[in-house]
């Protein structure tokens, strides 16, 4: 099992960075320049010198190297430095954003607490609302839970989350000011009224991803516990006299949650890059908008920056489901 | 698709088993019969609803539901029914292409990793890759680098058209090549593919001939499914404001333009939206039907 995750670790570096190169190469064709801000009264050469600054004059390969380098080696010095108050990171060059011209991981540090808050809440909320419905609906098939589970999940999934936030803005924004509309990010949880504020802000948000998210989880969980219900083991259970709880939501639960708990896995990054449009429908300022203001913005290293962090958690979870699913079946052995 | 559901002569055709099948799935055949019905609407519809999409009446504008205007009219004064049939007209057609390019790319890959063992490291490596990107993002990125020059190439709305079918298309094709390469990794070991082989059938006749057909049940189902994923992406991407361009709606656009009213005229966001969810609901229903209907474990039970 080590050995295959040691396999799949060292795999996972040139996928990394074939996929950083990809990223890279499509934004090489980006027709926007940094310098276009700059006011005409700036001579050429001046500007020149400022395109050089940012490190623009150089051949492409090189640019992707020196890009590497930041991101691998420099940044993660720089958090080191920030942790334990070292210097090793001293007076290295950083990603640094066009827009803002400050580092771009100092941006994205302000902004992954919003998007972990509400983003995690809403996939947590929506894997413990899941499983419980998959285990009742495979439990009791074609009853009605079942059926009305498998209708509302059908709905959860076939509704685009940009039309049920917006649903749920117009009901209980406008129509009932419930909930505000807008996520509301410098406000600080410091006693009980402010967390209320706060949960209220988080509520619309966590559950129309909620919903999203619950809906495929339980569709798999049920699927997946039908699949154990009828396996000769569970007969077994029963015919020891074992009671229909322990059968139930010990044997068949432990079982079937293998498949479910990869699954779950591998939604994480899925999640994050769906985040991108409730956070543009609740004006949450997290990772996903960062990214559409970065976009039209033609701040290149931000929009590579964050992609490609986008695809370091596809492939982090990608490999842990496999890991995962190697752990859990013993069936399963990859070597 | 309905080739295949045509009667060959005398002999009961399997498809006539998959279609008896099919009816008995009561969500299926509504979602059927709602999805040609929003087809034909949107296709038909334009020719028949006197109002045209872009005329500009700025005196009737922000109208409430009337006779005239069943669905109201924008801030401009256009018609919004006629502006839903048409947005969905781009919808669909969005849908349904890029569906079409996903699966012939997705088929293609599949079989190719399936029936010839060299290719099959490459190609799943190669699907494994585009598995990793970070689909969203790039998709923005990519409209937004291209979106000017194919403007300026086939006119603006052609340019944006060609666009998104081909970015949807070219990133939601790795899961019917995995399904496909599965399915046929598993019939090559089959006796009637020896037997054809045996009496000399070249590879290409093999697989267009044994292979493609009975291939077809999960292809089809992931039509299905290509084709909500598309529509959702169009309007996912047109909602973020980078899609088409504002006087050229789809359900998306309608809806993302529709966001600004939201406090004054919600019905804006109603209408497209729900459009584009019962489309969707309606093709994932067909899609469960379809996937019932072509498991002969379950048919003609």
């Amino acid at each position: 099992m080590l050995n295959f995750t040691i396999r799949r670790l060292l795999m996972a570096i040139p996928t990394l960075l074939l996929i950083g190169l990809i990223i890279f190469l499509l934004l090489e064709l980006a027709p926007g320049d940094p310098m276009s801000q700059v006011p005409l009264t700036v001579p050429p050469e001046v500007k020149e010198k400022m395109r050089e600054a940012l490190g623009l004059g150089e051949p492409t390969h090189i640019r992707f190297w020196k890009w590497l380098v930041q991101f691998f080696v420099v940044e993660p010095q720089y958090l080191l430095d920030a942790i334990f108050g070292t210097e090793f990171a001293e007076g290295k060059l950083r990603v640094i954003s066009w827009q803002t011209r400050s580092p771009v991981m100092d941006i994205v540090a302000q902004r992954i607490p919003q998007t972990l808050w509400v983003i995690g809440m809403s996939y947590v909320v929506g894997v413990l609302i899941a499983l419980p419905i998959g285990i009742i609906s495979a439990y009791r098939q074609y009853s009605w839970f079942d059926q009305i589970g498998t209708f509302v999940s059908m709905i959860g999934f076939s509704v685009p989350t940009f039309f049920s936030g917006v649903l749920l803005i117009v009901i209980f924004s406008v129509n009932l000011g419930w909930f505000p509309s807008i996520y509301d990010t410098t406000l600080k949880v410091t006693d009980w009224s402010s967390f209320f504020q706060q949960t209220k802000q988080m509520a619309m948000p966590v559950f129309v991803l909620a919903l999203y998210n619950a809906a495929q989880i339980s569709r798999f969980m049920r699927a997946s516990m039908l699949d154990n219900l009828n396996q000769d083991y569970v007969r077994t259970a029963r015919a020891k006299g074992m009671t229909e709880q322990v059968v139930v939501l010990v044997h068949v639960l432990r079982n079937s949650m293998i498949p479910v708990i990869t699954v779950i896995a591998l939604g994480v990054p899925q999640v994050f890059g769906g985040a991108i449009i409730t956070e543009q429908v609740f004006k949450v300022n997290g990772l996903g908008q960062l990214l559409i203001t970065a976009i039209y913005a033609n701040d290149i290293p931000m929009v590579q920056t964050l992609t490609f962090i986008f695809a370091v958690l596809i492939v982090v979870f990608n490999l842990i489901a496999d890991v995962l699913y190697g752990i859990l079946d013993p069936r399963i052995r990859y070597d | 698709m309905t080739d295949f559901i045509q009667t060959s002569g005398k002999a009961r055709n399997q498809w006539w088993d998959v279609w008896d099948q099919f009816r008995t799935h009561k969500g299926a055949m509504v979602g059927a019969a709602f999805f040609v019905l929003i087809v034909l609407a949107v296709f038909i519809g334009p020719w028949i609803w006197p109002i045209d999409a872009t005329f500009i009446d700025i005196r009737a504008r922000n109208q409430g539901l009337s006779w005239a205007h069943p669905f109201g009219t924008d801030q401009l004064g256009r018609d919004t029914f006629a502006r839903m049939l048409k947005g969905g007209q781009t919808s669909v057609a969005v849908g349904l292409t890029a569906m079409a390019l996903s699966l012939v790319v997705g088929t293609g890959i599949g079989v190719l990793a399936g029936y010839f063992k060299r290719l099959d490291g490459p190609l799943m490596r190669f699907t494994d890759l585009f598995l990793a990107l970070p689909l969203l993002p790039l998709l923005l990125v990519i409209i937004l680098l291209f979106r000017d020059p194919l403007r300026a190439l086939f006119g603006p709305e052609t340019g944006i058209f060609i666009l998104i079918v081909f970015v949807i298309g070219i990133t939601s094709w790795m899961q019917t090549a995995r399904i496909v390469r599965g399915d046929v990794l598993a019939l090559k070991e089959r006796e009637f593919v020896l037997a054809a082989r045996s009496i000399g059938t070249p590879s290409h006749r093999m697989i267009l001939r044994h292979i493609l057909p009975n291939v077809m049940s999960p292809i089809m189902v992931s039509a299905t499914l290509g084709i909500a994923n598309a529509i959702i992406t169009e309007s996912a991407l047109s909602f973020l404001g980078l899609g088409f361009p504002s006087d050229f709606p789809t359900w998306g656009r309608l809806l993302f333009d529709g966001t600004d009213y939201l406090q004054q005229y919600p019905e804006r966001v109603l209408w497209p939206g729900m459009a584009i969810s019962l489309t969707v609901l309606s093709v994932n229903y067909i899609g469960d039907g379809l996937r019932d209907a072509l498991d002969p474990r379950i048919r003609g039970r």
